[in-house]
């Protein structure tokens, strides 16, 4: 079966630094895989550039069996970004944020359909927030915002979940139900890359690890074998959990690395 | 109020500002979802450029202020994408330049700075009809791409890598944002002036989500306090004495207040009465 993620010697350099080296990465049907590594040791990169948002000057990514370059089938994958990314100038509901995750059907012009609202629908409801629909997504705190982004991916139909730290930030109740969540989509056949720091409650769920460290892959096996303490607490972010009463917490410090 | 309306250049003033108060917040509102409020201004003193060059070449100002708009629009946008500067630093350059190219054009056409005075805050006795069709409609596409695409100009200005993920051609969008800002600046131009467009493009919009929970009702909201703030302008300032621009902006200021109050009150109960169901 084709792997709805295969990377081969890939190789980015932002502003004339080499920040990946020859980097092989793959997620095959219904795998949960995590890349770990320190700030800066290209983890955001990697995805970022796997996705299309960050130019590579060697290497090939295949998504879905498919170039990168011709992939044109983009309701398939599903990005789900840093939730800082949730809030712009203009307030929207959390039914407009997931909305606009079907624009992967209709990109070019179009207004929503039937289809389009039972989706939207379906997605919020997965993600345990129906009765928040009609909230701002900024007055929602950091664990409801980070599901609504992952709502906005499912109401496309994503198949592959490509997740840029969604644990950041989120106290232990929000990731447990992100845990939660996930154990259902992987269940039903998603495949999922997630990109963390700290993989709490989700470490039961994963079915690989791949450690990156200074732009090339350092491990690529096991979860188990990768020690906490080396990879995953020292390098926390310096953002504070929310609190656990699910009031929104200042938005999360460190921002992507490198 | 309606006897203003027995003249010629009144009724020719009320449709080029309910144009105006349309569709100025109808873009802005996507300007201030990416935090490019101040794009509108940048074009506006770009358009400066445009107004002098066109008196240099004895061309109907108008014509020549939408082209250079269009053309520093597309610029910017270039500029922002490939080049190694940013936003705020493009919208300066926008800004200097702009200005000083047009007093520099003025000059050289051997006419002092004060002739652009009409155009930089607004004189509604100089539409004349053939500027009010060309008005109407550029208007008219403004209203209509705005609103007709608005689901795709939302993703682009919600989260622009997710829109580019989802395959929306974010590039284009981002363009098209821009050259239509800067068709509304022509738009707008003779009844509120180049230098005070950009607050009828930001001022309805940021009054309008103070009582907002959802884009769609920002948006609609944003154009409804437009239309008022521009037709109410216009009236007051035919009964003051007063230039259009800066009595259109002052209104839409005054309503950014009251909904600001309002906002804040109807937050507060709401959080009080939060509070208290969760006791």
């Amino acid at each position: 079966m084709t792997p709805p993620l295969h990377v081969r010697g890939l190789t980015v350099a932002l502003d004339g630094r080499p920040v990946l080296r020859q980097v092989d990465l793959d997620v095959s049907a219904g795998e949960f895989v995590t890349l770990l590594g320190a700030n800066g040791s290209g983890k955001s990169t990697l995805v970022r550039a796997a996705v299309g948002l960050v130019p590579f000057s060697a290497g090939t990514v295949e998504l879905f069996g498919t170039p990168l370059d011709r992939f044109r089938d983009r309701q398939r994958l599903g990005y789900v970004p840093q939730r800082s990314r949730a809030v712009a100038g203009v307030p929207a509901t959390m039914h407009e944020v997931v909305m606009s995750g079907r624009l992967a059907r209709r990109r070019l012009v179009g207004w929503r359909s039937k289809d389009d609202l039972a989706a939207v629908e379906a997605a919020i409801a997965r993600v345990g927030l129906s009765d928040r629909t009609r909230s701002a997504v900024s007055e929602m705190s950091g664990g409801q915002q980070q599901r609504a982004l992952i709502a906005r991916a499912l109401a496309a139909g994503a198949e592959l979940l490509i997740m840029d730290e969604p644990t950041a930030g989120v106290d232990h109740d929000n990731q447990e139900s992100l845990a939660e969540l996930l154990a259902g989509l992987v269940a039903e056949g998603t495949s999922i890359l997630l990109v963390a720091h700290e993989l709490g409650p989700l470490r039961p769920l994963i079915h690989r690890a791949v450690v990156l460290e200074s732009g090339t892959v350092s491990y690529d096996g096991p979860v188990d074998a990768v020690r906490d303490p080396e990879h995953v607490h020292v390098h926390l972010h310096s953002g504070q959990p929310e609190k656990a009463d699910g009031f929104r917490s200042n938005p999360v410090g460190g921002g992507q690395d490198a | 109020m309606l006897d203003a309306l027995q003249y010629e250049f009144m009724r020719y003033a009320l449709v080029a500002a309910i144009f105006t108060g349309l569709a100025a917040p109808a873009i802005g509102t996507f300007l201030v979802q990416r935090r490019l409020a101040l794009l509108g201004d940048g074009l506006g003193h770009v358009a400066i450029t445009g107004v002098a060059l066109g008196l240099l070449l004895h061309a109907t100002p108008i014509y020549t202020a939408v082209l250079v708009a269009t053309l520093g629009a597309v610029l910017i946008e270039l500029l922002r994408m490939y080049g190694r500067t940013s936003a705020d630093v493009a919208l300066a350059m926008l800004f200097y330049g702009g200005l000083a190219g047009g007093v520099l054009l003025t000059n050289l056409a051997g006419e002092s700075a004060t002739s652009l005075n009409a155009y930089l805050f607004g004189a509604i006795t100089t539409v004349s009809s053939g500027d009010l069709v060309l008005v109407g409609i550029l208007g008219v596409v403004v209203i209509v791409l705005s609103l007709g695409l608005s689901p795709q100009l939302f993703a682009v200005c919600q989260d622009e890598e997710h829109a580019k993920v989802s395959g929306v051609p974010t590039r284009s969008y981002s363009i098209l944002i821009a050259v239509l800002a800067a068709v509304t600046i022509t738009v707008a131009m003779q009844t509120v002036g180049l230098l005070l467009v950009s607050a009828l493009m930001v001022v309805p919009v940021a009054a309008s989500q103070q009582l907002t929970r959802s884009f769609r009702a920002t948006h609609l909201v944003a154009m409804a306090i437009g239309l008022f703030a521009a037709v109410g302008g216009l009236f007051t300032s035919y009964q003051t004495d007063t230039q259009p621009g800066p009595t259109i902006v002052m209104i839409a200021l005054i309503v950014f207040a009251v909904a600001s109050v309002a906002g804040a009150a109807r937050r507060r109960t709401r959080s009080t009465r939060h509070r208290v169901d969760s006791v």
